[in-house]
């Protein structure tokens, strides 16, 4: 398989499927940290041409806190975690034991940049666990990258990785919630079309 | 009333004046503009990447550096501007992340620079103003009427060149 387009529903379900596991265990790491509720939504998995992946946080200019993973074992692909940038202030809060609305500053400081990429790591290196116990294949994750600027911006580099052989990205989406209102963030994975197959056939669907 | 028209990543479009060209969250991408003053008329192309030779998928030319060019080219002569009047500005190019080990995505936003210099050159387009590199996004708006390109910046200020 080479082309997203290709995908049937029971595929599609099946990449949903592996999401909701990452996902819900990526919740669960997130919630020990900061000790509250962390509900997840359900995931989505799209197939999106470049210019609409910004759209899913809000648009191409909205300023937002970017973590990178580049994800290397049995599949390659991309991790991004994106939050809005009153919303990783507000994570650094809750990590440090602050007051809601204490890292005002943004997150430019040295110690809330390392509080939030580690948020990041164990957010991707949860997901990627519960993923890589479910198909049996050998997932890694690299040191995370940070960026706090448009969304688009942030995308861009991510994007163009993979913009020499594919039109579209497959992204499955979750978005963190605590207390089922406040966003925490969103979650992508985005596998390059070369591990589809390798996926497919870890999960059985592969036809 | 003035139309902005927006401009995707990955995409080309023109514009006749009063009619201007934005294009959101440049990061490593370049935003190529091309105008020609006396026709009022002007091209924005959104590029990720430096080269199509190195794609195994290359059939959206407004994707790369080098077909983007060619495109905005046959763009103005279809449209009866006179090239030999046409000047460039780009913007972008940036380097969004500092650390990524051994990534490609390092220095994909320089690279896409030198290849936008090296094509609008090859082309005989002259680069009138350019804002390229640093590690921020931007947001430019190209009005074909009087050629500035606007642009915009979360915490590295407001400019026009």
């Amino acid at each position: 398989m080479k082309d997203f387009t290709e995908l049937s529903c029971m595929q599609l379900d099946a990449l949903r499927e592996i999401g909701n596991i990452g996902a819900g265990n990526a919740a669960t790491a997130l919630a020990q940290l900061v000790q509250a509720k962390i509900d997840m939504s359900v995931p989505e998995v799209s197939i999106l041409p470049f210019d609409d992946v910004a759209k899913l946080v809000g648009g191409a200019d909205v300023p937002v806190c970017g973590l990178y993973f580049a994800v290397s074992g049995s599949i390659t692909g991309s991790i991004l975690f994106m939050l809005p940038i009153e919303r990783a202030n507000l994570l650094v809060d809750m990590v440090l034991g602050r007051n809601a609305g204490e890292t005002a500053a943004g997150i430019s400081g040295e110690l809330e940049a390392s509080v939030i990429m580690e948020v990041g790591n164990i957010i991707s290196a949860t997901y990627l666990n519960a993923l890589s116990y479910f198909t049996k294949l050998r997932l890694l994750t690299s040191v995370p990258a940070l960026a706090t600027d448009m969304a688009g911006a942030i995308l861009n580099g991510v994007l163009a990785q993979v913009g020499g052989v594919v039109d579209d990205v497959l992204v499955l989406k979750t978005m963190f919630t605590r207390e089922d209102r406040d966003i925490v963030g969103h979650f992508f994975m985005m596998p390059d079309s070369e591990s589809l197959s390798t996926i497919l056939q870890a999960l059985g669907v592969n036809c | 009333m003035d139309n902005i028209i927006q401009v995707g990543m990955a995409e080309l479009k023109i514009a006749t004046a009063p009619n201007k060209l934005l294009t959101a969250g440049l990061g490593s991408c370049i935003g190529i503009c091309v105008c020609s003053p006396a026709h009022q008329f002007g091209a924005l192309a959104h590029i990720m990447l430096p080269s199509s030779t190195q794609s195994k998928k290359a059939h959206n030319k407004a994707k790369f550096a080098d077909t983007a060019v060619d495109l905005i080219m046959e763009e103005m002569i279809k449209n009866g501007v006179n090239v030999s009047k046409l000047y460039a500005k780009i913007a972008g190019g940036a380097q969004m992340f500092k650390f990524v080990g051994e990534s490609s995505i390092m220095n994909i936003g320089q690279r896409n620079a030198l290849a936008v210099e090296e094509h609008l050159k090859r082309i005989g387009i002259k680069i009138a103003a350019r804002d390229t590199g640093g590690n921020f996004g931007r947001t430019i708006v190209f009005d074909p009427k009087t050629g500035d390109l606007k642009i915009r910046t979360i915490g590295h200020g407001e400019r026009t060149i």
